[in-house]
């Protein structure tokens, strides 16, 4: 395994038992993640996409097989404060202000005070949500609450953010909107991103590379390259080669079923 | 106004059906004086009569009102004879209760959250506690006070005061301290917080709504657990002893002026508990 990899997965395998019958979530996922890219994992659902972020995250442990984040184990990883994760809701607590919530992890890792003011401006600023930082999250709309958990997953400076389908309930013009920003952020952060979407256009506007995954059992069955540049407007849709990439992504969610059912 | 209205409608009703209800209880008092001195009543004399009985198996809300005029307002509020005296006496427990189950009650649910070894063990002898009727109890817990040499009836009160009140701040706050769900908990390990961390940062501000909506609960019991406390022989203030003086001395008015000043310490304690609970919640910015 080479060390500039951001992430690496080595056969890796996740089995839950549970009461009637075991499901293999994850089979043989055998996946590197250089440093900077952006990563998305696209599937049907259950195929296992969630399942290996939270491995990544050390929230799981595989039954099976190799992962290193940043050369490290997840667990040291974690402790290195290596990754933010964003879930898929929210999940800002009513009793906390924005910043107040964006503040949390700071609080958590001990950062002093006049730094943990620096950074909550920072990352709010980043998201575009100067100026509401005394507000509690019900004054907040779903795109806004979304960006107010990004900020708290880049308040710590990790180099790696997993997000697992975090515009989910969001739609489309929001949607859109939050994509460019979270492209620019990825752009001039030169942060890794591991990205959980089940949209199409999402993946291809967003990663460097794509992830096609199928279920029973959880794996990969395509790892497509995006040959579009790093700089993308959101009308770079409408190109050719976005189709094109969208196609094959298409054809690899088809195999995956044929292949399953 | 809006909410006051309601209440005034329904208090209103039940001074009707009081007043209804005691020509009925205390006619056959008159009827039966009448018949002796060889009197004829006619219908209004009888309602007028009952209203006014010295000894009345059910007094009239006004006879009420003027007791309650007499030994609140008439009487120094340091006399035996106040009601304000002894309403002081029972509040004084009621707090001492109310503090002591709401610790016992938030304890005991830290520490079955926290542990699967007193969720097993502490959780059912909780429930079980909460079957046995309070009024068997309260003599027990009086009777070996006082052979362990505990002076006065201050403590025993607060303790079935304190034994009524935990129960219900037990169940919410399990029950709050529970609430938040498992991507919240997943969210406190990426930052790899410690337990005590995920306690005082996530656990305890998620149960607040939880634990104030038991502080009513509780402060009510509370109450009611003090005042079971003074109904056994032997107590003389307080407004349970009121209530067992009137009864052993046939004294109506007495035990009716003791259970309306009960039931308006009851209504006050609720009152301030509510608006504690509103103010609190809303400096947490959980109101809109
Ligand atoms: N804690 C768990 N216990 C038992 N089974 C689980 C658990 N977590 C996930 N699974 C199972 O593992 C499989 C993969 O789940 P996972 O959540 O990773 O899917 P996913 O690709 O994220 O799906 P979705 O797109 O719906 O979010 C599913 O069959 C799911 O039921
Ligand atoms: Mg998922």
């Amino acid at each position: 395994m080479s060390q500039a990899a951001a992430i690496e997965a080595k056969n890796l395998d996740l089995t839950f038992e549970t009461g009637d019958g075991s499901i293999q979530a994850l089979q043989d996922v055998t996946l590197e993640i250089g440093k900077g890219e952006f990563v998305s994992f696209i599937g049907p659902s259950g195929c296992g996409k969630t399942t290996f972020l939270r491995v990544v995250a050390g929230l799981e442990t595989p039954t099976g097989g190799e992962v290193r984040v940043n050369g490290t184990s997840p667990d040291e990883a974690r402790r290195d404060r290596a990754y933010g994760y964003v879930f898929q809701e929210a999940g800002l607590y009513p009793w906390r202000t924005i910043a107040g919530n964006v503040r949390l992890p700071l609080e958590i890792m001990g950062y002093s005070k006049s730094e943990m003011a620096d950074r909550v401006n920072r990352v709010l600023e980043l998201v575009e949500l100067s100026g509401f930082e005394n507000k509690h999250p019900w004054q907040l709309s779903g795109g806004m609450q979304q960006r107010a958990s990004i900020a708290r997953a880049l308040a710590f400076d990790a180099d790696i953010l997993l997000m697992d389908e975090p515009f989910g309930a969001l739609d489309e013009i929001v949607r859109d909107h939050l994509n460019e920003q979270l492209l620019g952020l990825w752009d001039h952060t030169g942060k890794t991103i591991g990205f959980v979407t089940h949209s199409i256009p999402e993946a291809v506007y967003l990663s460097t590379r794509i992830v096609v995954m199928s279920p029973r059992p959880g794996r990969i069955t395509d790892i497509i390259d995006n040959p579009l540049p790093r700089k993308r407007p959101l009308d770079i849709r409408d190109t050719p080669e976005f189709l094109e990439v969208a196609q094959r992504i298409r054809k690899g969610l088809r195999a995956g079923q044929s292949y399953g059912d | 106004m809006n909410r006051v209205l309601p209440i005034l409608v329904v208090l209103a009703a039940i001074l009707a059906l009081w007043y209804v209800a005691v020509v009925p209880m205390n006619a056959g008092w008159t009827i039966a004086q009448a018949e002796r001195a060889g009197h004829e009543l006619t219908f209004v004399d009888i309602v007028a009569d009952t209203m006014n009985q010295d000894r009345p198996r059910l007094p009239a809300p006004h006879q009420v009102a003027a007791e309650l005029k007499k030994t609140v307002l008439d009487t120094k509020v340091t006399s035996k004879r106040s009601l304000v005296f002894h309403g002081w006496i029972t509040l004084q427990s009621t707090l001492w209760g109310f503090a002591l189950g709401t610790t016992v009650g938030i304890g005991m649910a830290v520490s079955i959250v926290y542990s699967r070894t007193a969720n097993m063990s502490l959780m059912p002898w909780a429930i079980i506690s909460q079957t046995i009727p309070i009024v068997a109890i309260a003599p027990m817990i009086i009777v070996v006070l006082a052979t362990l040499g505990v002076e006065g009836r201050t403590v025993p009160k607060a303790i079935i005061s304190a034994y009524l009140c935990f129960f219900p701040v037990l169940v919410s706050m399990v029950k709050g301290l529970r609430s938040p769900g498992a991507m919240q908990i997943d969210l406190m390990k990426t930052y790899s917080a410690n337990a005590g961390q995920t306690f005082w940062k996530l656990r305890l501000p998620a149960s607040v709504p939880y634990l104030f909506t038991s502080l009513k609960v509780g402060i009510a019991a509370a109450l009611v657990g003090t005042i079971v406390g003074e109904l056994p022989t032997g107590a003389i203030q307080g407004l349970g002893a009121r209530i067992l003086i009137g009864d052993q001395f046939g004294n109506p008015l007495m035990i009716w002026s003791a259970l309306i000043a009960a039931a308006c310490l009851a209504g006050a304690l609720v009152t301030i508990v509510t608006v504690l609970q509103s103010l609190a919640l809303q400096r947490m910015g959980y109101a809109r």
